[in-house]
């Protein structure tokens, strides 16, 4: 299956493309199928919410960034899960969030071991599911080295997402990543393991393609061992038919116990992520909205409402799913309408200012400018300041608005009495919208309006509930005409999340 | 003779699917093996499922009370040369 992909730069903007959609390039079929999951389609992933069962503890590799032991409910990291489930718990679980989340599209298995390591456990759940709730999309998540053992199994339960963690393809850099694989009912350790692990994630993401699923490659960013390699990845894994690339950072703190925290491997810089997933744009489409959620996340992706569904709360729920899926495709065709109008509305007002400059006499371009958005998801701008636990981060230019990433900061009100510590949680607010000039939200306090203008960064609060690519143009043609793009140096560039 | 799992274990279930003997089962505190049922796997395989799997370094013992995974086995990074290879790891 050959895809066609946008041409350098990638898409992760609604200026190219003759409208709003930045799906628009994908075929019909294709574009069904990410339309409404959160982690293959950037816009999904404003309006549509995913769930992890954590049904798979085995795990059949060992990578230096994780630590086994998973059972923590505190830390919000891939591969950490609060409870573990038996299939028949996994599917009640999934039916009583459906109910409850209808914007919930997509039930994942990730973990938190591999969940192709535990084959019986995932495809029973899988298989249950596909029979009572026939709207859900299903998807897995693994390191590959059982996928082509499994292939036709998940074709069977009409999987058709597949994420496979492939950081490296060159076993001399995989043996600084993997230091052992169980294979054929052996340990094998060292070269010869990461030269095994690769050849099965490049058969199953051939076995994979050849049958029409949707691949997305996940890779982690491991400054000094694969930053440079990865571009090799993204060709690689683009030519062989993978639909989307996702580098992701390298999480290590001493405190998680990894191999690579315990021994003070660092994890990349914003800027180091940013500069390689711009590297890897040119060759594939790049996926910048990741999460890096938990085997067990339940809601929109950047929020965890796990803790509403935990087993004995399930227990007390009695589902009604055939009255749920009623609700269900209601509620999406809602959505669906909102999404086609603002899709049309960003298309008429947004083509325009690019079209704006033709024919206008030539004039350096106006330098682009880091926008933060706060929003609850719905692809619009409808979340107080004070209660956004992380913030979009946009580029606009005067070619377009592009999606950068999202910056996760520390809650600082929580609406009670812990003032106390307020102002240095801010401040944390404040660093980590660091490079942004513009913060646009909902509502705004006193306080904080006034430090973020202390910090250079412009509180905006008269776009609430508009579409968010929308308000961020409208911003950036006021800052222009106000004058203030003017470029500061000599060659715009592409600025850092 | 039979293997044993002791304190350290992070229940991460990765052995008790694999035993040829139904041997491991999940108690108040980690894994255990059952003495009456642990074969070591012998006749069944060429090298004992449980400890072949195992991701932590020293919580499974032999028979004869030794690790069969000691230290260093499994980071692949022996104790004499911890010191430099995390000085080489943060100095990346």
């Amino acid at each position: 299956m050959e895809l066609k992909v946008q041409s350098p730069g990638g898409c992760a903007s609604s200026g190219c493309g003759s409208s709003g959609d930045r799906l628009a390039y994908l075929p019909e079929a294709i574009r069904a199928k990410v339309n409404n999951h959160p982690c293959f389609s950037e816009d999904a992933h404003h309006h549509y919410a995913r769930m992890h069962v954590a049904v798979a503890p085995a795990c059949n590799i060992q990578c230096h960034y994780c630590n086994r032991k998973y059972d923590c409910s505190n830390e919000s990291r891939p591969g950490v899960v609060s409870e573990l489930l038996t299939p028949d718990q996994a599917v009640k679980k999934v039916l009583a969030v459906a109910a409850n989340i209808p914007q919930m599209t997509v039930l994942g298995i990730a973990g938190p071991g591999d969940p192709l390591a535990n084959p019986e456990r995932t495809l029973e759940t899988f298989r249950q599911l596909s029979e009572k709730a026939p709207d859900i999309k299903l998807c897995v998540s693994t390191n590959g080295l059982a996928l082509p053992s499994v292939v036709e199994e998940l074709c069977k339960h009409n999987i058709e997402h597949v994420t496979i963690t492939i950081n490296c393809v060159d076993p001399d850099v995989g043996a600084k990543i993997y230091p052992w694989i169980f294979w054929n009912n052996r340990r094998i350790k060292g070269r010869r393991a990461a030269e095994i692990l690769i050849e099965q994630q490049q058969k199953g993401l051939e076995m994979l393609v050849a049958r029409g699923v949707l691949v997305k490659v996940n890779s982690v960013l491991i400054p000094g061992v694969n930053e440079e390699h990865l571009k090799e990845v993204s060709r690689v894994v683009k030519a062989k038919g993978a639909f989307l690339h996702n580098v992701m950072p390298l999480i290590a703190e001493a405190e998680h116990g990894t191999f690579y925290g315990l021994m003070g491997q660092r994890g990349p810089t914003s800027e180091e992520l940013q500069t390689l997933q711009d590297a890897c744009a040119g060759d594939m489409a790049m996926m910048r909205h990741c999460r890096q959620c938990r085997a067990d996340a339940v809601g929109m992706l950047g929020e965890d409402r796990g803790h509403e569904f935990t087993l004995d709360k399930i227990e007390q729920m009695d589902i009604d799913y055939a009255a749920a899926m009623t609700r269900r495709a209601e509620v999406h065709a809602t959505i669906e309408a909102n999404r086609a109008a603002q899709r049309q509305h960003s298309g008429e007002t947004f083509v325009s200012l690019a079209s704006l400059k033709r024919g206008l006499p030539r004039k350096p371009e106006p330098r682009p400018v880091l926008m933060a958005v706060a929003t609850t998801g719905g692809g619009v701008i409808n979340q107080h300041f004070g209660h956004a636990r992380e913030f979009l981060v946009y580029e606009a230019s005067s070619q377009d608005v592009r999606f950068i990433g999202a910056r996760k900061v520390d809650l600082y009100c929580s609406g009670g009495d812990s003032c106390g510590e307020a102002e240095t949680k801010l401040q944390k607010t404040i660093r980590a919208l660091a490079g942004c000039e513009v913060v646009l939200c909902a509502k705004i306090g006193y306080e904080p309006w006034g430090q973020l203008e202390a910090a250079g960064i412009a509180p905006n609060g008269e776009h609430a509930m508009e579409p968010i690519e929308e308000a961020i143009a409208a911003v950036y043609r006021e800052l222009e005409e106000s004058g203030r793009l003017e470029p500061s140096v000599a060659e715009p560039r592409r600025l850092s999340a | 003779m039979a293997f044993k799992i002791i304190e350290g274990c992070v229940n991460c279930w990765a052995c008790e699917p694999l035993c040829p003997s139904q041997a491991i089962a999940l108690a108040a505190s980690h894994f255990l093996i059952d003495a009456r049922k642990c074969t070591e796997c012998e006749g069944e395989f060429a090298e004992p499922q449980c400890a072949s799997i195992c991701p932590v370094e020293g919580v499974i013992l032999d028979g004869l009370g030794v690790p069969v995974n000691p230290p260093g086995s499994l980071t692949g990074i022996p104790p004499e040369r911890l010191a430099a290879a995390m000085a080489e790891i943060q100095a990346r």
